[in-house]
């Protein structure tokens, strides 16, 4: 039985539609994270679990038990906000105590819990400071002390890490999943961050324009976007747009195959499910590309520009068919010069297909839900 | 050399800049202040008003020993006193809602509070006193529900009534302006930790704007100490406030020195109560809210 279920949960704005129809389910001890630009109605989901935004219509279950009208403060879930909302008059361990103060525990057993939860955020020495004596790390930390404390069932992060610099939002990014996996509590994170939601989380949710486009592992999401939006903004991709040539060489044992003309290249692909003469978005993510000789390739191209990014090189290589991005690490082989010509080659196992209109297919989200 | 002389000249920069206010100060404040000074300490003669040239105590002590002006001076201080609790309990509450409201209401609103500092203090004392007086509509509605006339204007209550409408947005706007510093999410936050929309008031909203509610009442007390206008017209020929005393020995009395000397110790005893409140609440919230 699934802890924490969404089903066609709607909110509305007077005409305007925040979220539409958003179903999903968690797991117990699951770290899902909700990933879309701003507005894409990422924060109003998490506002209406919270219970600090009405639902439209749909069904918010947790447990089993139906928690669509329970007011905030009795849902006692645990929320970490985005401004850390810490009680600037109260000291840290203040802070962290008031949760437990509110449900009338006995001092002695409040000092040790609050004891236990500022050590595990590593902030015992400073229990008797107030919020504004801390940094934003520091601050963090009292909030997901403060919320970690209640045991709550479901912990609820607002975009918890986007005040940090990004030196410290990798430290927080690696600390977060640490304190969660050591407390195995349900998770539910809101971020605009794809390299945070993608690090951290067990499911990612990617959402646009108030729908869900896409909930999947991270690493699915990654290599299998469902639609041309999620692959664009989940790391870099190259599109080109093309149109369906009837099936490929017929040599993939049991995997069906297609062939798609782009321009004067014709590329198989390991996927299905598209009729012949559809036109489609062939999808490359830059790293799968690698520079290969002029004339032994797919592609021959000329280096437009290229970027040294530490690690990596990223090139832009301008072919017939358009600008294809490629990265290559910086393994100690001599980096090409702009001007050069060279080729372009991928494994075909490394290219998706995307309906060209961007959306996705009806049969591509229906299971989105039953992956966990 | 030409960093010397630039140097000299931003150095004086400041003092140029601040001369005319602080002649304007000096000239306006601080020389009218100590002739008011020197003036408390002239002996009266009743023939020939203050003599500049003799000096005396006099005055300060008959105020000290005389329980007719003691007794105005604690009138002045109890509903000073009351009326900066009742704009707490009216201000506070007021600001709270006006900044939950949306807008339009909310600026509408806001100018209804701020209205009455656009109307002339003596327009808006007689306003009150044809409200409150035997004929007015205040005791008509109360005849109306079957309580005879009340006796208001000239008392206490009316002078108490007229000064927190006046004093209201001396009020809302500290509390407002430390509401607006409020994290909008802290309400939130303790609502999500279990606490009812009560407790969140008390221990969370209240406690941070604080401050505002500590200026807001001082300026309202001041203001209520020295307020002229209202106690004048609305407290009648017999009912005396420590301002309305100083007018009445310059004027009528013409004993200008002992008018001074009134004057000079509702400044002190102002100071001194505003002070050590300030020290003493103030303090409590310093280490907290910085």
């Amino acid at each position: 039985m699934s802890f924490l279920k969404l089903s066609g949960v709607t909110k509305f704005y007077g005409d305007t539609c925040a979220v539409a129809d958003m179903n999903l389910t968690v797991e117990k001890g699951e770290f899902v994270s909700l990933l879309g630009p701003s507005g894409c109605g990422k924060t109003t989901t998490l506002q209406m679990v919270a219970g600090f935004e009405p639902v439209t219509r749909g069904k918010i279950e947790l447990e089993g038990r139906d928690i669509t009208h329970v007011k905030a403060n009795t849902r006692g879930l645990g929320i970490v906000f985005q401004t850390y909302a810490l009680f600037p008059h109260m000291t840290v361990s203040d802070n962290v105590s008031f949760g437990l103060e509110m449900r009338k525990m006995p001092k002695a057993e409040r000092c040790e819990r609050v004891r236990d939860a500022l050590g595990l955020v590593h902030l015992e020495a400073h229990a008797d400071k107030y919020p504004r004596e801390l940094s934003g790390g520091q601050r963090q930390r009292v909030a997901l002390a403060r919320a970690l404390v209640i045991e709550p069932p479901v912990l609820l992060l607002d975009e918890p890490l986007s005040n940090l610099d990004a030196k410290l939002r990798e430290e927080m990014q690696f600390e977060l999943r640490q304190v969660q996996r050591k407390v195995g509590t349900t998770t539910v994170m809101v971020t605009h961050d794809q390299s945070e939601a993608m690090s951290i989380s067990d499911r990612v949710v990617v959402m646009e324009d108030g729908r869900a486009t896409q909930i999947d592992h991270p690493h699915r999401v990654y290599e299998h976007p469902r639609t041309r939006f999620i692959s664009t903004f989940v790391g870099k991709a190259n599109l080109l747009e093309g149109r369906i040539v009837g099936n490929g060489n017929g040599n993939g044992a049991g995997g069906a195959r297609q062939s798609v003309q782009i321009g004067a290249l014709r590329v198989d692909v390991d996927e299905a499910g598209f009729s012949n003469c559809a036109a489609v978005l062939l999808t490359v993510r830059p790293e799968k590309i690698q520079l290969v000789a002029l004339g032994s390739g797919r592609i021959d191209g000329e280096i437009g520009e290229r970027f040294f990014l530490g690690s990596q090189w990223l090139y832009r290589l301008s072919t017939s068919v358009g600008d294809l991005m490629v990265l290559t690490p910086n393994d100690g082989r001599p980096a090409l010069e702009e001007g050069t010509r060279a080729a372009a080659d991928w494994p075909d196992h490394c290219t998706r297909l995307l309906p060209a209109d961007g959306r996705a297919t009806v049969a591509d989200v229906l299971p989105a839900g039953a992956v966990s | 050399m030409s960093q010397a002389t630039s140097g000299k000249a931003s150095k004086a920069t400041p003092w140029l800049l601040s001369g005319p206010a602080l002649l304007l100060f000096v000239a306006l404040l601080l020389v009218p202040l100590l002739l008011t000074a020197i003036l408390s300490f002239n002996v009266y003669d009743p023939v020939v008003g203050a003599k500049s040239g003799e000096f005396t105590l006099e005055h300060y002590t008959h105020v000290f020993t005389d329980s007719y002006y003691l007794g105005i001076f604690w009138r002045t201080f109890w509903m000073s006193a009351l009326v900066a609790i009742i704009c707490v309990l009216v201000g506070a509450p007021e600001a709270y809602v006006l900044s939950r409201m949306g807008n339009p209401w909310r600026s509408i609103l806001l100018l209804v509070v701020l209205a009455p500092l656009l109307v002339s203090v003596v327009v808006r004392a007689f306003g009150w006193s044809m409200l409150l007086g035997p004929e007015g509509l205040v005791n008509g509605m109360l005849g109306f529900v079957g309580i005879g006339p009340v006796k208001i204007l000239y008392t206490e209550t009316a002078v108490i009534i007229a000064l927190v409408h006046v004093m209201l947005p001396f009020m809302v706007i500290p509390v407002w302006t430390s509401l607006q510093k409020l994290d909008p999410g802290v309400e939130n936050a303790a609502l999500s930790l279990r606490a009812s929309h009560f407790t969140t008031l008390r221990r969370v909203v209240l406690p941070q704007v604080m401050p505002g509610i500590l200026s807001g009442s001082l300026i309202v007390f001041g203001l209520s100490a020295s307020s002229f206008a209202i106690p004048g017209l609305l407290g009648g020929r017999r009912l005396k406030m420590v301002a309305t005393i100083v007018y009445d020995e310059y004027l009528h009395e013409l004993n200008w020195p002992l008018g001074a000397a009134i004057a000079l110790i509702l400044l002190a005893a102002n100071l001194v109560v505003m002070l050590s409140y300030n020290r003493l609440v103030e303090g409590r919230y310093k280490k907290a809210l910085g």
